[in-house]
């Protein structure tokens, strides 16, 4: 499994255009939102957790179709399926694969943006603990919504499409942690269940992916 | 006795929905003619909204049938993926389009309602919200329905999709709570004691709210006769095929 996960690294890194397109993806929606709502601060302030949490979200979605589609080209994918380590935990590595090539860069890399949108003092904590506990469900469902469309040829709208309804619990909670703290209110609540979406994802979702690659790869 | 599973074969189910359907049907068009027509003209307005809170009589049985909808969809999905009965995945399949276009009705005649009682079309409340995201979550599941080809892997895919997508409307529903206050009142229908509701106004939504559940009845049926009727065809089309 850690060799799996190596070589998917690897690939993200090496292969070039996955790794890198959502944070710049991501730069590029805090540099836009203010081109489009103005450049009052104060605005920005007060929607810039939203925007923050939903350019995350969308860097994620950016790169989702890539986490089976390669390996279900290719043919690696049912090599992987009829290898010993158990599909669900194929899918669990290639999530965190995922996570760690997305996620973790966009939550490092969202306070700087943060500044850029005029975030109040008090919220940077929170952001990064939002984002870092909050990226691994996002890891996890786009992972469960590639397997639902990875046979697919067209199938990075339909993901989309599919997908982000699965997104809503997880952008509410995040967003509303970081409001909460950055208007200095405890933002503990949300994060709270915001672990709790995301342990409840990492444990049960890889089930269910690994059901649907089953199906797609009969 | 007969079995409700006898139901899983299409000769059987096909005899029984074939008298079903209509009977269903026309209950629905007597139940919900009579009880739109006597909740519009036999019941008072009310003392604050005047005549708009009869749109009740349209939008509660609405909203009802749109989760109920789903929550079919979810008893069939797990239906098909235990015991692999077709009739079960094609009801779910038809019952999608029904369920979104509830939604639908629902969402816009609380619109209408909410113009002139809020002063706005709409509002970020969480029932609309979670309304909506039902709505969302309907598109994608009659989507990912039309984007597969093989009938077998597209029942499968959608019930899974199904499952995973009612814990995460659930999720959404508590999500939206959470997120703002609502302006939508309360349930206004509850078997706790206590009404709120006089039964001047009750007879006739529950006739509509009856009504309106033979219609998905009647509809959910059609929908899967036809799906029934369509493997059937493309099942004698291939052997056509076959054989020239």
């Amino acid at each position: 499994m850690i060799a799996l996960l190596v070589r998917d690294l690897r690939l993200a890194f090496r292969a070039g255009g996955g790794f890198g397109l959502g944070l710049g993806f991501f730069l590029i929606l805090a540099v836009l939102v203010p081109l489009g709502v103005g450049p009052d601060p104060q605005v920005l302030g007060v929607i810039a957790p939203g925007i923050l949490w939903v350019g995350a979200l969308l860097a994620c979605l950016l790169s989702l179709d890539r986490i089976f589609a390669l390996d279900h080209e290719d043919g690696s994918l049912e090599l992987l399926a009829t290898s010993p380590i158990p599909l669900e935990g194929v899918v669990a590595v290639k999530a965190f694969a995922h996570w760690i090539t997305t996620g973790l860069p966009l939550a490092l890399a969202a306070p700087v943006l943060a500044i850029l949108l005029n975030l109040a003092g008090p919220g940077y904590l929170t952001l990064i603990a939002s984002l870092l506990l909050g990226t691994p469900a996002l890891s996890m469902i786009g992972a469960f919504g590639a397997a639902l469309t990875v046979g697919l040829k067209r199938g990075g709208l339909l993901m989309s499409l599919l997908v982000l309804p699965l997104y809503v619990p997880t952008l509410v909670f995040g967003a509303q942690a970081v409001t909460r703290a950055a208007q200095g209110l405890d933002g503990s609540t949300p994060l709270l269940l915001l672990a709790g979406i995301t342990a409840g994802s990492v444990a049960l979702l890889p089930f269910a992916a690994a059901f649907a690659l089953r199906i797609n790869l009969r | 006795m007969a079995s409700f599973w006898e139901y899983a074969n299409p000769v059987k189910f096909m005899r029984l929905s074939g008298w079903l359907m209509p009977l269903s049907a026309v209950l629905a068009a007597v139940l919900i003619v009579t009880g739109l027509l006597w909740g519009f003209f036999g019941t008072p307005d009310d003392y604050r909204q005047g005549s708009t809170v009869k749109i009740i009589f349209l939008h509660v049985p609405a909203a009802l049938m749109a989760i109920n909808a789903w929550a079919m969809m979810l008893v069939a999905s797990l239906i098909w993926l235990i015991r692999r009965h077709h009739v079960s995945a094609l009801a779910a399949k038809a019952a999608a389009p029904i369920g979104a276009t509830m939604t639908l009705i629902a969402l816009i005649t609380g619109a209408i309602w909410g113009q002139p009682m809020w002063g706005t079309w709409w509002a970020w409340d969480p029932r609309l919200t979670s309304f909506l995201i039902l709505f969302l979550f309907y598109l994608g599941y009659i989507a990912l329905w039309s984007a597969i080809e093989d009938p077998d892997t597209a029942a499968d895919l959608t019930s899974v999709l199904c499952l995973v997508g009612s814990v995460f409307a659930v999720l959404s529903r508590y999500a939206a709570l959470f997120w703002n206050q609502g302006l939508h009142q309360g349930a206004s229908l509850s078997v706790a004691p206590g009404t709120r509701m006089d039964w001047s106004y009750k007879a006739p939504l529950y006739l509509c709210m009856i009504g309106f559940g033979l219609m998905f009845l009647a509809l959910v049926l059609a929908g899967t006769r036809t799906e029934i009727r369509a493997r059937r065809a493309r099942a004698l089309l291939t052997r056509e095929r076959v054989r020239a």
